[in-house]
């Protein structure tokens, strides 16, 4: 091929989609940003199965016995009901949003900064918890909440919920880490050896630093951030970026690392330490006094589902009382069901993830989606909405 | 062999009258696949990146604009530094991938027992007979600063970042360079070389004046392999390079929620992947391979 054949190709393909381009540039797309949505929850009642189940989960939500042939809730579900389960894992909310928009899953467990995303995009149905016998256990604090209803009408079952932890190898951090700090400051023990989460949704986690160590920028919410606190955020998180290893999205991966001693700090999951501790205890996971970013989830259901009864049927199976117990063990987070807390086997599990103290999750901020009309009732201000957390993420982790 | 003439009214005899019948017939196949699956999506991926994005739920807005390409060109953003590291990854694993592929193919084709050849030749591409992410993922073991295989034994290691992305690239491509080399070198007669050194011409000479130019094309060839399949590869930076970005990572980042911006990312590489091409056409390797 002769030069001038190249230039042609480019020349011409350019050409062609900047006409294709031009040509739809007055059309819009469907499911409008902020359209109410508007659709109707299943009336019921819940019938036979039809026979399959495509779930959309965070690893360790929906187990098969595929990571470990003693953690299977799954298998007993389709012996009971006759749904086949297909389960695809996922490792960030945005990995889970863009799966779900492409299609081809029943349910999917979501924390707070996609489940909005999908009931305004058009991708999800009510519930209607009258068909889910087991709402009715679940903690009245999950309940009824901004990233789960809209208007009054709800969008999922409460799964769960935890902190996003402070994860350090034992043999590097000789006493526990009470802060953050180490993962933040430039003189930090530990640089080099650092490991955040790889998604935009972690400049919340410098939010939250900033709202212990710079009370002065007045930060309320870590997902409502004027254009300066933004700013703020980025700066630290630019000032962070020396000290890191790696950015993690693969739990397993992270697990590695910190028990090989190559992570010396990471904030993550109780499951990653879990996971790391598998043959010695090597990983600890604490939270730290400046608070922490968290999770709130939702079983949700998808809008074009084929399989309505059987998602009901998961519905109802996975928060009720002894599957959510083993799944709030085995992940390492609190159950949505108040009656797990006497099945788990570890009877103190639900002490010990504080499961019914309202008062620990006061400094858990769970993750939701930034907005520009900002979500901690400022009105006077604007506020970063996600698109520009998303942009100054990947300009970040570029740089 | 005699021609045997088809009976008339067989197929055979239908595509013998008909010259453009054997021309689409033959065609047909391969044209619906690279039009339909490769300069429509090309095309598709141009179009998407003048498009943009709702803030809030991400989903694709088709009114057009630059905004996309203004972001990815402006100096004030890291994306042109990207693209640049980019394409020092891809250029330095295709030097490297020359450096250890022609000595070697030089060996393998003039100097190896003709009766080893083979088994020499099955062993340089035994590397692609395991999945790449299981290699990727046995280096990233290696590799471990702390107790990993390089460590414990040599007592030094690279650790994670961008010497490791180049070794194991050049690792995953090198037998995409040596092939082509190895064949070209084969394609030489000899007889050139006895003429060059009855001429008095040393071995280093010989190799530069009359080996070398003679395989120049072979080389190109492979680079082109070893150039593009490093160009966009972003799973072996994930593993291996620590907190390193190539553009395949910032697509990998963002098609889920900017996909417009992804897209004129990914015409970035197109673009440098165009320029490669004009370059080496402009040498007329192309037309020697």
């Amino acid at each position: 091929m002769r030069f001038k054949h190249v230039t042609a190709l480019g020349v011409g393909i350019a050409a062609a989609s900047l006409a294709v381009a031009g040509c739809s540039s007055s059309s819009t797309s469907g499911g409008g940003s902020s359209a109410a949505p508007s659709a109707s929850a299943y009336a019921g009642p819940v019938g036979e199965g039809e026979g399959e189940l495509n779930v959309l989960a965070w690893p360790g939500y929906a187990e098969d016995g595929s990571t470990d042939p003693k953690v299977d809730w799954v298998t007993p579900f389709e012996k009971e009901t006759g749904c086949q389960v297909n389960v695809k894992s996922f490792a960030t909310s945005n990995e889970a949003y863009d799966l779900m928009r492409k299609g081809g899953y029943d349910v999917v467990s979501a924390s707070g900064d996609a489940s909005l995303r999908l009931v305004y995009g058009g991708y999800v149905q009510p519930v209607n918890t009258s068909l889910v016998p087991n709402y009715a256990d679940i903690f009245s604090g999950l309940k009824d909440k901004q990233w789960n209803t809209v208007d009054g009408v709800n969008y999922g079952i409460p799964h769960g919920r935890g902190a996003n932890l402070l994860l350090f190898n034992k043999g590097e951090n000789k006493t526990e880490p009470t802060s953050w700090k180490d993962m933040w400051e430039s003189n930090s023990p530990a640089k080099g050896k650092v490991s955040p989460y790889d998604d935009a949704i972690y400049i919340a986690d410098a939010a939250v630093y900033l709202m212990a160590t710079q009370p002065d920028l007045g930060i309320t919410n870590p997902y409502s951030l004027d254009q300066t606190q933004f700013d703020a955020a980025i700066k630290l998180l630019d000032q962070q970026k020396p000290l890191v290893a790696e950015y993690w999205a693969d739990y397993a991966k992270q697990a590695n690392g910190l028990a090989s001693g190559s992570i010396s700090q990471g904030q993550g999951w109780q499951l990653t330490a879990n996971v790391a501790n598998a043959d010695g205890d090597k990983v600890g996971a604490t939270k730290p006094s400046e608070g922490a970013t968290g999770w709130s989830d939702t079983w949700m259901v998808a809008k074009d589902t084929k399989n309505i009864n059987c998602a009901y049927k998961w519905l109802d199976y996975i928060v009720s009382p002894k599957v959510n117990a083993e799944i709030a063990e085995y992940f390492g987070e609190a159950p949505a069901n108040e009656k797990s807390c006497d099945l788990t086997s570890n009877e103190d599990h639900c002490a010990q993830f504080h499961a019914k103290e309202e008062d620990y999750w006061t400094n858990v901020y769970y993750w939701t989606t930034p907005t520009e009309q900002c979500l901690d009732g400022r009105t006077d201000v604007t506020c970063v909405p996600y698109k520009d957390w998303v942009s100054a993420w990947t300009t970040l982790r570029s740089a | 062999m005699t021609t045997t003439e088809a009976p008339a009214g067989s197929p055979a005899a239908f595509l013998y009258r008909h010259p453009r019948a054997r021309l689409t017939g033959l065609l047909a196949l391969p044209m619906t696949w690279l039009v339909l699956l490769y300069l429509v999506p090309i095309v598709l991926l141009f179009v998407t990146a003048f498009w943009t994005t709702d803030s809030f739920t991400g989903n694709l807005q088709r009114t057009f604009t630059l905004e996309n390409f203004a972001r990815v060109l402006d100096p004030s953003q890291p994306f042109l530094t990207t693209a640049l590291r980019t394409l020092a990854v891809a250029v330095s694993v295709t030097v490297v991938s020359i450096i250890l592929a022609v000595p070697l193919s030089l060996f393998l084709a003039k100097i190896a027992q003709p009766r080893w050849r083979p088994l020499l030749v099955a062993l340089v591409v035994t590397p692609l007979w395991a999945s790449y992410l299981v290699k990727v993922y046995a280096w990233r073991t290696m590799l471990n600063p702390e107790g990993g295989f390089l460590e414990s034994t040599l007592g030094f290691s690279t650790g994670y970042g961008w010497v490791a992305v180049v070794v194991v690239l050049t690792y995953l491509w090198l037998p995409y360079m040596v092939l082509p080399v190895y064949v070209g070198m084969q394609n030489v007669p000899p007889s050139l070389l006895d003429a060059s050194s009855d001429l008095g011409a040393r071995s280093w000479r010989t190799f530069r004046s009359v080996l070398l130019p003679l395989v120049k094309p072979a080389i190109i060839a492979g680079s082109v392999f070893t150039f593009s399949l490093s160009l966009g590869d972003y799973i072996t930076v994930q593993l291996v390079g620590g907190k390193a970005q190539m553009l395949g990572n910032v697509v990998y980042g963002t098609f889920a929620t900017d996909l417009p911006f992804a897209a004129a990312i990914a015409s970035l590489t197109v673009l440098i992947m165009i320029g490669y091409l004009a370059a080496i056409s402009r040498t007329g390797a192309l037309e020697n391979l």
